[in-house]
């Protein structure tokens, strides 16, 4: 069916696109958390992980090297969803041994929901790889032309930078507090973060509050009295 | 442990979830407490990212011009707002404090 095929290709592109957006604002901030442009664009060509890319910027502005093994662990952690999102895509893609190294790559966010929300295979398969593809491709240049502008801004808080990383984690988290328990997580996060920045090293507070989610997580939510 | 080091540990772990999720089968993570965990470890990690970015400063905590532009932020999220948008405003918002000089 050309019709459904050129609906996948048009949803991909603009999928694409968005992220590249996206990837301006993390290619300045990255400039101006104190990596050079090569530093920046090896996360976003190797990492390729939004959330865990702005995570280790995020922890390295406050902390420089000395944390840097925070940065990795926040980075680390953060990626946890693709790898539910790698067992989902795997028998879509139903690739064997060494073959499964390519699309793990191009396993995130955009790639998997794209191709989940498709029927039939053959729009699913295509749809995975063409929003993969898309993806990678404008997230990377953006990155790169987003570097460019960062680093040539001079004092970023002048353009209010430093806030925007924060507004970017507002926008990125609000989607998913659709649950008590998810807001619940967040609150208790966002205040041991805050309460244990001026006691403990920096990146540390956000392992800490990490913690919470295991906690909250563990117990399955109690349906509400009378409910069903 | 120098900055490429950290760069390059950093890719290779967020990849080996990648990976992971592809070779191993798909009823090992199908427990709910797992998925939950999971989703909660996002929510939690950005949301702790959010408190620090908002108030952390090399000194310690400090209310300045971060403040209102996050909580405009969230106002926009919660109104729909596309991502850059939300990023765009927020960051012209302190811009213009400072400017006006009210929130360093």
């Amino acid at each position: 069916m050309p019709e459904a095929k050129g609906s996948v290709f048009s949803v991909s592109l603009g999928v694409g696109l968005a992220t590249g957006l996206y990837g301006i604002s993390f290619g300045a901030l990255a400039a101006t958390s104190g990596l050079d442009i090569w530093q920046t664009m090896a996360l976003s060509l190797l990492m390729f992980s939004g959330g865990s890319q702005f995570a280790f910027i995020g922890v390295f502005a406050t902390g420089g090297t000395a944390s840097l093994g925070a940065a990795v662990a926040s980075a680390w952690l953060l990626g946890v969803r693709n790898g539910f999102y790698a067992v989902r895509m795997a028998p879509i893609l139903s690739k064997v041994g060494l073959a499964k190294l390519v699309p793990a790559m191009v396993t995130i966010d955009e790639s998997t929901l794209v191709s989940i929300s498709q029927t039939g295979l053959k729009s699913q398969r295509l749809g995975f790889w063409l929003t993969g593809g898309f993806v990678y491709l404008f997230w990377n240049s953006a990155t790169l032309l987003g570097a460019f502008l960062g680093s040539s801004l001079g004092d970023v808080s002048k353009f209010g930078l430093d806030a925007a990383a924060a507004a970017a984690f507002v926008a990125l988290i609000w989607a998913r507090l659709d649950t008590g328990q998810a807001r619940l997580v967040a609150i208790i996060s966002i205040a041991l973060a805050v309460a244990l920045t001026p006691l403990l090293p920096a990146g540390i507070p956000v392992l800490v509050a990490g913690i919470s989610a295991v906690v909250i997580g563990w117990f399955e939510k109690r349906p509400k009295a009378g409910g069903e | 442990m120098n900055t490429w080091m950290a760069i390059l540990l950093g890719s290779l772990a967020v990849y080996s979830w990648k990976l992971l999720g592809f070779l191993i089968p798909e009823r090992a993570l199908s427990h709910p407490r797992v998925a939950r965990i999971a989703s909660f470890m996002t929510v939690s990690l950005l949301a702790a990212l959010v408190g620090v970015q908002t108030f952390a400063s090399k000194s310690g905590l400090v209310i300045d011009a971060r403040v209102p532009a996050v909580a405009l932020a969230a106002i926009l999220a919660w109104r729909k707002v596309p991502f850059i948008v939300i990023v765009v405003l927020a960051a012209g918002l302190a811009a213009l404090l400072r400017f006006l000089g009210w929130m360093a």
